[in-house]
């Protein structure tokens, strides 16, 4: 049955939704919107390497922007930049340096705009078995910090003084956030994995009064946000990425309508 | 005596961008013992209830604890409008507890009604109680609350002092409390020390419940619950930061 390209798209981007409802929902209420872009960014940059060394793709992404994550938390401590220049100088950077270096490899053909855009035509089986496997991986490690990642997203002191381990959690939650995105770029491209991650957390925002709400509705968000994006991309041949991202962001503005009513109730 | 030690500060110091915050503060906090700490604004109060907990990497000085069960109310916590959380999702933020266990410890800080309520819609001294009832639920051996009545109105201030005695004799707990006032403490204070970047004096409060004035100013509850703490500084803090002795 996996035989169909559309099918495996399909597969894929709602393995990709599970994942990225609940940890989206992190990047939200931490507000590392920006953080998740410059990782995703740094994501081109792992593609290359894993063509020029004939590496796994999804590993190399992985690593890199683990890598990123690492050298953006030392600039922070040694230099006096603020955190979102030094952002902006990341992603920047890596994303002009992974553009540099497919320049350099004339050897071999790229798409670049799947690359950039996402590229249904491009998910194979393996990627699959890469996405619902690292998928469940990422929700139980997820699943197994939460305590420590909500209670110290809520008030960091508080976490730490009552026996928590705050700064374990961070670590642990910025290597989730590198891994999503490894697993996602062939679907969603490089510079729409964070649209991913928040259009239907804002969604989610909208219609919820408590954490677990959220959640659930930031998966099924990102859910249709898949099955309505892959199915107009078929339909009038436009990239997945995009397409997918853009049938998020109607659902978030049929979700204000919610808000505005909500308003009014309360005044 | 040193079983019963919870939290004992061995002439601890904290500096932050070559400024000490606090310095040479000892105290220690014993089982079902209350010790508050006052001071004026920037006097290190919350400093040392930190240190106290351990959220501070580089001090000077010794920290001994001895429980890891701890329930602590911060001075300052703003909830961000993005995160949607419910009284009853705060109550489990650091503990998986079961409903009645949650019932029980709102239902003592009389905000049982405020379950199911978002918590950017409650008034200050509604969010107090849930801090406060947040720290108890999970029955803690040793309580910090930072200004617990802070925002709280002058007879809500009095029902909070007599709820965290009463919580200190049920539970057997130790309390470090921080109080906002320079000069009345609650009369169940074992202990209090006066704090200006380091220990200006310490003592026990004074029994104000005979003094008629105080009684007729504040009245007869207030007076029973309330007690006047009278410094005695051999120094005093001048305005440029020197410390002049008497």
């Amino acid at each position: 049955m996996f035989d169909d390209f559309f099918i495996r798209a399909l597969v894929a981007g709602i393995g990709i939704a599970f994942v990225a409802g609940p940890l989206g929902c992190f990047v939200v209420w931490r507000r590392l919107s920006y953080f998740g872009d410059t990782l995703a960014h740094s994501a081109l940059l792992g593609v290359t390497i894993a063509y020029s060394l004939e590496f796994n793709i999804a590993v190399s992404i992985f690593l890199i922007s683990s890598a990123i994550a690492l050298i953006l938390i030392q600039l922070q401590k040694k230099t006096n930049l603020p955190s979102d220049a030094l952002l902006g100088l990341l992603a920047h950077s890596s994303l002009a340096v992974g553009l540099v270096v497919i320049g350099f490899l004339t050897f071999i053909r790229f798409d670049i705009m799947g690359l950039l855009f996402g590229d249904i035509l491009a998910v194979n089986k393996k990627d699959l078995l890469t996405i619902w496997v690292g998928g469940a991986l990422i929700l139980l490690v997820l699943r197994l910090i939460w305590k420590p990642l909500f209670a110290s997203t809520v008030n960091y002191e508080l976490a730490q003084a009552e026996g928590l381990n705050p700064d374990r959690a961070k670590a642990v939650f910025t290597v989730l956030l590198a891994a999503i995105i490894a697993i996602s770029i062939k679907l969603v491209g490089v510079l729409l994995i964070t649209g991913m991650l928040i259009i239907p957390t804002a969604m989610a925002r909208n219609l919820s009064d408590n954490p677990q709400k959220m959640v659930i509705f930031a998966i099924i968000g990102g859910l249709l946000s898949v099955f309505i994006g892959l199915f107009s991309s078929l339909e009038f041949n436009t990239p997945s990425g995009p397409s997918i991202i853009a049938a998020a962001l109607v659902l978030f503005i049929f979700s204000l309508l919610k808000v505005k009513q909500t308003i009014k109730l309360k005044n | 005596m040193e079983n019963n030690i919870l939290v004992k500060l061995n002439n601890v110091g904290f500096q932050q961008n070559q400024k000490w915050l606090v310095q040479g503060v000892s105290l220690q906090v014993e089982k079902g013992k209350i010790v508050t700490l006052i001071g004026p604004n920037g006097s290190g109060k919350s400093t040392t209830a930190k240190i106290a907990l351990g959220l501070f990497k580089n001090i000077e000085g010794q920290v001994e604890k001895f429980t890891n069960n701890i329930g602590y109310v911060p001075q300052k916590i703003s909830i961000d409008w993005t995160l949607p959380l419910r009284v009853r999702d705060f109550m489990l933020l650091t503990d998986n507890l079961t409903e009645d266990v949650i019932d029980e410890a709102l239902s003592l800080t009389g905000v049982i009604d405020l379950k199911d309520k978002s918590l950017g819609n409650l008034s200050g001294g509604e969010f107090q109680r849930v801090l406060l009832a947040r720290a108890i639920s999970k029955k803690p051996e040793l309580l910090v609350l930072d200004e617990p009545v802070q925002g709280v109105d002058f007879t809500g201030e009095i029902a909070l002092y007599e709820l965290i005695k009463e919580i200190s004799e049920k539970l057997n707990c130790g309390i470090l409390l921080i109080s906002h006032d320079l000069h009345t403490v609650m009369s169940a204070t074992d202990h209090v020390v006066c704090l200006n970047g380091h220990v200006c004096c310490s003592g026990s409060p004074k029994e104000v419940a005979k003094n008629s004035e105080y009684k007729a100013l504040f009245g007869e509850q207030a007076a029973q619950t309330l007690s006047i703490y009278e410094h005695k500084h051999d120094h005093v803090h001048t305005n440029d930061g020197d410390i002049k002795k008497n």
